[in-house]
């Protein structure tokens, strides 16, 4: 064991984290997004929307990421749409997540009475405003830890990401182990670093949570 | 240059499923067991060994997968074992299953009634028989539906030992698609052969939870 290549490789390892985090920022804001459209299209959608989107998370859910992001990254391209490697990263990892999260937050929406959709429209807003004002904020609060667990895994399932050389965590650690032949040691650091990352992630999540949503989330 | 029909890629990616399948066994069996000491370790009455059962299973619960096969295929040989990726493979996947195994296992011994402890220590049993007799079959029975949904999350999670060089499914495919330029087909098939082996799962898994939510 040898660490005295450590000081000279901090700066990539900060700069790779910092690519992670953005990867995860992005998957967090827009898988979250599209599975709040996926599991109301799938509650009150038309027949063939509700059967796409059902079709869409079990295909999602039974097949690996990453096999998901070489389809995206490598097969798209022969239909015409090619992407770089980041935002093909960002794309496949949101798709996924909103996999997982449309099953979440429809559990939530399932979760909130019936007599809160009634109460409100007997008040007289129309049917999105009760969706985005009563039922969503309801939801949102009790799935929320499920939610950021399934955050935390994303981030730790992001590693992969570096197999179509977008430069984040894993990426660098591979470049480093490259250059000092310490493949154990590079390997043990950054899995520290993943480790303090999730850790942080997930008290991160839990705090903002509470203080957006209310008491009441653990 | 070798020409690949369509059914040359089905053929060769199915041969290289076997493995896929025979990785995910022995992973399973081998975390089950492991995941069976861990669990011991985890419900004793001993609050260290409970302290650090519960810091391995976040250890592997807060780390990515890759970075623990990682360490395994560049760890072991520091300790001057010789390992195939074969070997790194199957050990990474057992501690990673056996971590999460431990854990689904230690939610159904937790979500048992108090009593039946009582109840197993008023019969005169000592806490091995207790556990063995009362406590495991009723906490295995209840965890079966979230144990079927490990398995299939195992079964995806040996796409990645394709990058420590074991040549699953996923290195095959990369194999063919270098040779044959058909990213799309190659990858679509990969993905129907994992849907193939997971969906089966995933609806029995489904079953079970309905049938245990119905009890």
């Amino acid at each position: 064991m040898a660490f005295g290549w450590l000081p000279g490789a901090l700066g990539d390892i900060a700069h790779g984290a910092a690519t992670t985090i953005l990867l995860i920022a992005v998957t967090t804001l827009a898988g979250t997004l599209l599975s709040i459209l996926g599991a109301a299209g799938r509650r009150n959608g038309p027949v063939l929307l509700k059967r796409a989107i059902a079709c869409y998370v079990e295909v999602m859910r039974n097949t690996p990421f990453l096999v998901q992001l070489f389809f995206i990254f490598f097969g798209l391209p022969s239909l015409g749409v090619r992407l770089d490697p980041l935002l093909a990263a960002m794309l496949a990892m949101t798709l996924n997540m909103a996999a997982y999260t449309i099953e979440i937050v429809g559990a939530g929406l399932d979760a909130v009475p019936g007599g809160q959709t009634e109460a409100a429209l007997a008040l007289g807003l129309r049917p999105r405003q009760v969706f985005v004002k009563i039922v969503l904020p309801q939801a949102l609060k009790i799935i929320y830890p499920a939610l950021t667990s399934q955050i935390v895994i994303m981030m730790l399932e992001s590693a992969v990401v570096s197999q179509i050389a977008v430069r984040e965590l894993t990426y660098e650690a591979d470049m480093l182990q490259a250059r000092t032949f310490r493949s154990f040691e590079t390997y043990f650091v950054v899995t520290l670093v993943y480790l303090a990352l999730s850790m942080a992630l997930r008290r991160l999540l839990m705090s903002g949570g509470r203080r957006a949503l209310g008491a009441g989330v653990s | 240059m070798i020409e690949f029909t369509f059914w040359d890629i089905v053929r060769n990616l199915l041969l290289a499923a076997r493995w896929t399948v025979l990785l995910s066994l022995a992973a399973f069996i081998g975390g089950g067991i492991v995941g069976m000491i861990v669990l011991f370790f985890r419900i004793a009455k001993n609050k260290w060994s409970r302290r650090v059962a519960s810091g391995y299973i976040a250890l592997f619960q807060g780390t990515p997968l890759l970075m623990q096969l990682f360490l395994m295929f560049f760890g072991l040989p520091m300790l001057g074992l010789r390992i195939e990726p074969w070997t790194a493979a199957a050990l990474g996947l057992t501690f990673f299953a056996s971590a999460y195994l431990a854990e689904i296992w230690r939610s159904g011994v937790a979500a048992l009634p108090l009593g039946q402890w009582d109840a197993g220590a008023s019969l005169g049993l000592h806490y091995l028989q207790e556990l063995r007799l009362i406590i495991l079959p009723q906490a295995f029975s209840i965890t079966r539906a979230p144990t079927v949904g490990f398995l299939v999350q195992l079964i995806k999670s040996t796409a990645l030992t394709s990058i420590i060089g074991f040549e699953e499914l996923v290195r095959t495919s990369n194999a063919i698609n270098n040779a044959t330029f058909e990213p799309f087909k190659v990858y679509g098939l990969v993905a129907l052969i994992f849907f193939v082996m997971c969906f089966p799962l995933t609806q029995y898994a489904r079953r079970l939870e309905k049938q245990a939510a119905a009890r």
